[in-house]
């Protein structure tokens, strides 16, 4: 990928407490325009808690976030979806009563306008509003190859369809900055492999960025462009793959140190 | 064996998004309004007409809106029948203020008051949820209420304390009051009610109703789809509490024809919950099938001793209908806890495959 290319996202010292809990200190990295970039760490390192301050989940105390050129302490999470950020989450987080289709109907629903007035008649524009959204949402249920669950309540669905399902949704929203979280959790290796051939298309074709978290040291390193490390909040090392896997901190981190 | 979508292809998205995509469904529709617009009309006695008919579309209606809330939307209320109070009360006033204008007008926005009224009682939703959010909602409940019986103003300081509604008429013919002929008001209620579930269906098949849904489903997840979740809770209120408002003013004008503040006690609250969760959360259908059971399954059952000619004393045959009610709801939520909609649902998908298992 372009090293050159413009940042899309950049932390800056941004540090998260709950109470007495440090989640995160002071960590600061930056995401460029079209890259892979993988966050990783041990668990509770903090990774998860940083896509929440990022999505505007969680308000850090200290630090600034600049998305797009624009600097905000805090953002609620629909001003950052209407900006292009998406997300799928570590446990599934489905609409587990709609279908496959309604689900990742509702995420084209910043793009829909047509008021209460229109909806109730389901006639006209609403309805044509309707087709063309469907339209969007069908190319990417050809993308994601899962046609033949369209009508299937999601609740129903295995864990790896259920996966692929989150990220239709996220795809809905089209996306400038999409965040996945552990989006290879507990799936086997064809599954993952599908996954992997998803993100990278999506990354390649479509151009979008991308920030993952992965425990799957195989994936990230062959997937991302560059990495960051947390442990215990603290970032503790940040580059790409090869420099990343060399560092003495990080292998001490994963694998403790000798006493 | 006749219920197949075999060979019935999809052309366009605009069929696939249809809310009966399926032939026979719509056939199936089809016959149950003609048979409401015209056969029940011809052939009804004047007991199935008033008493069986218009109160269970009225109920249906008022099912409906609370399951917009409930089914829909995950906001779980005790306070429907308030709301059904303010449409009730607003359609009074406003009927006897203006008595020049057409009542129909004044039962529909009726609705407008519930709606703000609810939507009031509603800010409470974006903090609380589950069963405690009954508990605010019941505070509407016992407010409202209070309010019906003490502030005068809202009966035209009538002795009694309760609503009498005024005789009106609509192209001459009368519609409230005494001299209206159960069939009128069998079909101005149909009307009502058919065109408001028609609007309903579509608004929960549409972007708004999978907004609320999302939000039951998981608001987290819904919150980060770009959906804020205090308008859309509120708009589900709104919604709910017009549909229940409507229901509540055609109950008192069409139905009972006078009505004290205990009409709208929590009892028809319950009620109206019993029929939503009976009859299937989130299905607009399932409005109709709770509202069938809890009100015209007491009357059969009434019914059958004397049509079977057992002679059973009328007082036992009042405790026999409650025991039967009662074990009947027992018995269908043990079978199908999803409501009588969900086994509709799943005696299709039987048929579809029929006569296969799967």
């Amino acid at each position: 990928m372009n090293a050159a290319s413009e940042t899309l996202l950049a932390v800056d010292g941004v540090s998260l407490s709950f109470g007495g809990v440090k989640a995160i200190t002071d960590v600061s990295f930056d995401i460029r325009k079209g890259e892979i970039r993988a966050i990783i760490g041990p668990n509770g390192a903090g990774k998860t808690s940083m896509l929440n301050v990022v999505n505007g989940f969680y308000h850090p105390q200290h630090g600034r976030i600049t998305y797009k050129g624009k600097t905000r302490p805090r953002m609620r999470p629909y001003q950052a979806a209407s900006q292009g950020i998406a997300r799928t989450f570590q446990n599934v987080a489905l609409f587990r009563g709609m279908t496959t289709l309604d689900n990742i109907m509702v995420g084209r629903t910043l793009k829909m306008h047509r008021g209460l007035l229109w909806q109730m008649l389901r006639y006209g524009p609403a309805m044509r509003e309707e087709i063309e959204h469907r339209r969007v949402v069908e190319d990417i249920i050809d993308f994601l190859q899962i046609e033949a669950i369209r009508k299937t309540p999601v609740g129903k669905l295995p864990y790896g369809l259920q996966k692929r399902v989150e990220l239709g949704r996220a795809l809905a929203m089209e996306p400038e900055l999409l965040l996945l979280d552990e989006p290879m959790a507990g799936m086997n290796i064809e599954e993952k492999e599908d996954m992997c051939r998803y993100i990278l298309d999506l990354n390649k074709h479509f151009g979008t960025t991308i920030a993952l978290i992965e425990h799957d040291m195989g994936v990230v390193m062959d997937l991302s462009d560059r990495v960051v490390v947390l442990e215990y909040g603290h970032k503790i090392a940040d580059g790409t793959p090869e420099v990343v896997k060399a560092d003495p901190k990080v292998i001490e981190a994963y694998l403790g140190v000798g006493h | 064996m006749f219920y197949r979508e075999t060979g019935q292809f999809k052309q366009s998205y605009a069929a696939d998004q249809a809310v009966f995509p399926i032939l026979q469904d719509r056939l199936g529709l089809a016959v149950i309004l003609l048979v409401a617009f015209v056969a029940v009309p011809l052939f009804g006695n004047e007991f199935l007409l008033a008493s069986v008919m218009v109160p269970f579309l009225i109920l249906s209606l008022g099912a409906i809106g609370l399951n917009i809330l409930v089914g829909y939307t995950g906001l779980l209320s005790l306070g429907s029948a308030a709301f059904m109070g303010v449409g009730a009360y607003s359609a009074y006033k406003l009927s006897t203020i203006f008595p020049g204008v057409n009542i129909l007008v004044w039962i529909l926005c009726s609705g407008f008051f519930a709606a703000g009224i609810g939507v009031l009682f509603g800010l409470p939703s974006l903090r609380i949820k589950g069963f405690y959010l009954a508990v605010a909602t019941l505070a509407a409940q016992f407010f409202l209420q209070w309010c019906f019986v003490r502030i005068s103003w809202l009966y035209n300081d009538n002795p009694s304390g309760a609503i009498e509604v005024p005789a009106r008429t609509l192209f001459g013919l009368a519609i409230t009051g005494p001299s209206a002929t159960p069939v009128t008001r069998y079909l101005v209620v149909l009307v009502i009610v058919a065109v408001m579930t028609l609007l309903a269906s579509n608004i929960v098949h549409g972007r708004i109703g999978r907004t609320w849904m999302a939000v039951r489903d998981m608001d987290i997840a819904a919150q980060l789809m770009g959906i804020r979740l205090l308008p859309a809770k509120l708009l589900a209120f709104a919604v709910s509490s017009f549909y229940c408002g409507v229901s509540g003013a055609l109950m008192v004008f069409l139905w009972l024809g006078a009505a004290e503040p205990s009409a709208f006690d929590i009892k028809l609250s319950f009620l109206l919950l019993f029929m939503v969760i009976i009859g299937g959360l989130g299905s607009m259908i399932g409005s109709f099938f709770g509202a069938a059971l809890i009100h015209i399954l007491p009357i059969v059952i009434r019914m059958l001793p004397e049509a079977l000619g057992l002679p059973i004393a009328a007082a036992t045959v009042e405790h026999l209908t409650y025991l039967i009610v009662g074990a009947l709801i027992i018995f269908f939520l043990i079978v199908e806890p999803h409501g009588l909609a969900r086994l509709w649902q799943i005696a299709k998908q039987k048929l579809r495959v029929w006569p296969f298992p799967y």
